[in-house]
């Protein structure tokens, strides 16, 4: 009687008062976002944003709302709908020792910049010694029934292209810690946030630890030694259920590798991994041809090839446009039941 | 067939925009009346406004922008040039004339045909060449070509294969300048091919609606490798472009070169007052092909003829001659010190070793070595054909 009394007190404070005790805060992916931004602005003046509807609208998904009025016009800005140009315009103050975020209003939108992005800010530190070191980002990924064009995962267009990095978070901690390591970085990093992951994921996030997640690191999501699923961006979670699944209904236990960096790609943690493991599924939203899972494996071929007990296998999107109907779309993108499938394959061969 | 485009069909200076209701004292007018007066009469207030010593650096640089370039060319014969040479004869007065409008401090970015303005801005002949040559110790230490260098202390952006890209980057730059209160302005070419590129277009009007402190200069060449002007834009005038992103515009005789300072020194000052975007259309005329290899068989030699007749440095020099500035003997004097500096800077540049292979992997800054650091794990690839065997 007395401990629900006292529970329905402490919930009657305000949340403030309950994050101090707890130490915590809970904290939406879409939120750790905003804070990394925020908090980069507000120590570093060399940081602005750049973008469509980013300052008076404060972004589609209301990522940057009030940061027009603490940071004003020259800081946040609203640009025509020209995205070469924010690209650019990004190019150029970076050389001039500002580090601008370019919003892409959803990611699918980076292609009219692709030539700013892949000739100039990729090859400008190779080519002429000064760097570019700015961050482009913006809303990745299906599951919002948004059609072809709001809703791709473009990182394979620009997995070849060399100077560029590319991050993918999947949880808040690292949608935080990734985006400030990207803003100091002093290269062109590409940022993929989820936009299915922008509400759905809420974490205890500490208040008072500065959050850095460092670039090019994997993390282990969920630790196993019978096969590794190598993922990221949203993909993390359905791997995470179908391990469960596995470990319930079959006993095996089913390491998580969550990429978190995709260039520079942590091939070591890879490929320790798979050695441990013998048999490794590579998990991926984007359509299959072409692919990070074509360069993952083949990279595990070159410094693994002797540990593994069965052929690598790909999870991923079907090569076609990302389509809009929900069934179709449900079909499209890769399911728990198509990772148990491949998993269980694997185990059994 | 094509309506012939020769320097007699030029109009006057014309201006619109802000320039349009200019007082007669700020010289538009005047101007527009003298059009058919001697041009040493229409620019006598222009010539005295410059010392003696920066008549002689103006026509220093044209006569070094062209000597640089015979040079290149003779090079390029020999097969010392690396690649082709996208030279920009029959330009010099629009690209150093507009350079020289610029102080310390303020950013230039070309375009591809801009020789003049890169030695105006200071760029030392023994840079250009050493890129041209692909030697190792070019600004670019070998990775890349021709005038695609950026050096901040110059205040040099380099631009790239595509076009028109360079003004939007150059946008950023002029964005800095604003941010951080300083009065330094932008300056960039686009020739009226480059021009009609997305980037362009983009690059211009955020440079508009943002009133950033830049200067557009329109190269009107009337070629985009062999496509005629005409088929670029339907505009009967490229000063016309300017009205659709709401900037003020002049046109100006590309050829003559205090023309271009004077209209380029305005609009310079115009956007260091913070006044925004000011876009030059130099009517102009590329008198060689698109680069060496093209002997630009589709242009009427007639146009070539006339054209060549107006040649920007032949021009300057009966101005600095007729009106009393410099003696025929003093030019003379000036000519003989570039080409004897140009022998040196070849004799130089042919000496400078080629990049050691394995520098291909990282990048160079003055002299410092920089890691390639999104390679982070180079040793993968370096074992690429040797798989790692299980012990």
């Amino acid at each position: 009687m007395n401990d629900s009394k006292s529970e329905s007190v402490a919930q009657n404070r305000p949340p403030e008062d309950q994050e101090a005790e707890r130490g915590t805060k809970e904290t939406t992916y879409l939120e750790a976002i905003r804070e990394a931004m925020w908090e980069e602005m507000t120590t570093d003046p060399a940081v602005f944003l750049l973008g469509e509807d980013v300052g008076t609208y404060g972004g589609a998904f209301k990522i940057t709302e009030g940061f027009l009025d603490e940071f004003g016009p020259e800081r946040i800005i609203d640009t025509p709908i020209s995205e070469a140009a924010i690209v650019g315009a990004a190019i150029g103050a970076a050389h001039m020792g500002f580090k601008p975020i370019a919003e892409m209003q959803f990611i699918d939108f980076i292609a009219p910049a692709f030539d700013m992005i892949v000739n100039f800010a990729a090859k400008v530190r190779y080519r002429t010694g000064v760097g570019a070191p700015l961050v482009i980002r913006g809303p990745c990924g299906g599951g919002a029934h948004a059609g072809p064009f709001h809703s791709q995962n473009v990182e394979s267009y620009f997995a070849n292209v060399a100077g560029l990095k590319m991050v993918a978070p999947a949880t808040a901690r690292d949608a935080k810690g990734l985006l400030r390591a990207a803003i100091r970085d002093p290269d062109p990093v590409l940022y993929f946030e989820h936009k299915y992951l922008y509400r759905r994921i809420k974490e205890e996030l500490p208040i008072d630890e500065e959050i850095i997640v460092p670039l090019g690191a994997a993390r282990t999501h969920r630790p196993g030694s019978d096969l590794t699923i190598v993922t990221y961006g949203a993909m993390i979670y359905k791997a995470e259920e179908a391990a469960s699944r596995i470990s319930e209904e079959d006993g095996a236990e089913l390491e998580v590798l969550d990429l978190r960096t995709l260039r520079p790609l942590d091939t070591s943690t890879i490929v320790e991994s798979v050695k441990r493991t013998g048999r490794v599924l590579i998990v991926h939203e984007a359509p299959r041809f072409g692919g990070f899972a074509g360069e993952i494996a083949s990279q595990i071929c070159e410094e693994a090839f002797e540990w593994l007990d069965a052929p690598i296998r790909r999870v991923t999107a079907l090569d076609t446009p990302v389509p809009f109907s929900p069934p179709l779309e449900e079909y499209y993108l890769p399911q728990t039941a198509d990772i148990v499938d491949a998993a269980r394959w694997m185990l059994a061969y | 067939m094509f309506a012939s485009i020769t320097p007699s069909r030029l109009k006057p200076t014309r201006t619109h925009g802000i320039f349009a209701g200019f007082a007669p004292e700020d010289g538009a007018e005047t101007r527009a009346v003298a059009a058919d007066l001697p041009a040493i009469m229409r620019w006598s207030g222009v010539l005295s406004s410059l010392t003696s010593e920066e008549l002689r650096g103006l026509f220093r640089f044209l006569v070094l922008s062209r000597g640089l370039e015979e040079r290149l060319e003779h090079l390029l014969k020999q097969g010392q040039v690396v690649g082709d040479l996208y030279d920009g004869r029959g330009q010099e007065a629009t690209v150093v004339g507009s350079a020289f409008a610029l102080e310390e401090g303020d950013w230039l970015a070309p375009s591809l045909r801009e020789m003049g303005a890169l030695l105006t801005r200071g760029l030392d002949p023994r840079m250009l060449l050493l890129q041209y040559l692909a030697r190792d110790g070019s600004p670019s230490a070998g990775r890349d070509k021709a005038h695609h260098l950026t050096i901040p202390h110059l205040g040099l952006l380099g631009p790239i294969g595509p076009l028109g890209a360079h003004l939007c980057v150059l946008n950023g730059v002029a964005l800095a300048f604003r941010m951080r209160g300083e009065r330094r302005i932008c300056l960039t070419y686009l020739g009226d091919g480059a021009s009609r590129t997305g980037a362009a277009h983009e690059g211009l009007n955020l440079a508009a609606v943002q009133r950033l402190p830049l200067v557009v200069i329109l190269i009107h060449n009337r070629w985009a490798f062999a496509t005629r002007s005409d088929q670029q834009a339907a505009v009967a005038d490229w000063i016309d472009v300017a009205a659709a992103y709401g900037v003020p515009a002049a046109s100006v005789d590309g050829n003559d070169v205090l023309h271009v300072y004077d209209e380029t020194r305005r609009a310079v000052d115009r956007a260091r007052r913070g006044e925004g975007v000011t876009l030059i259309v130099a009517e102009t005329y590329r008198m060689h092909g698109h680069a060496q290899h093209d002997a630009q068989e589709y242009v009427p030699e007639q146009e070539l003829q006339e054209w060549r007749a107006r040649d920007p440095i032949d021009l300057f020099e009966r101005y600095l001659i007729d009106s009393g500035f410099e003696s025929r003997p003093s030019l003379a004097v000036v000519k003989e010190a570039v080409r004897r500096e140009l022998a040196a800077a070849v004799e130089e540049a042919l000496s400078a070793p080629m990049p050691k292979p394995e520098g291909a992997r990282f990048g160079t800054v003055e002299g410092e070595h920089i890691p390639f650091p999104w390679t982070r794990r180079e040793a993968v690839y370096e074992d690429v054909g040797q798989p790692t065997m299980r012990p």
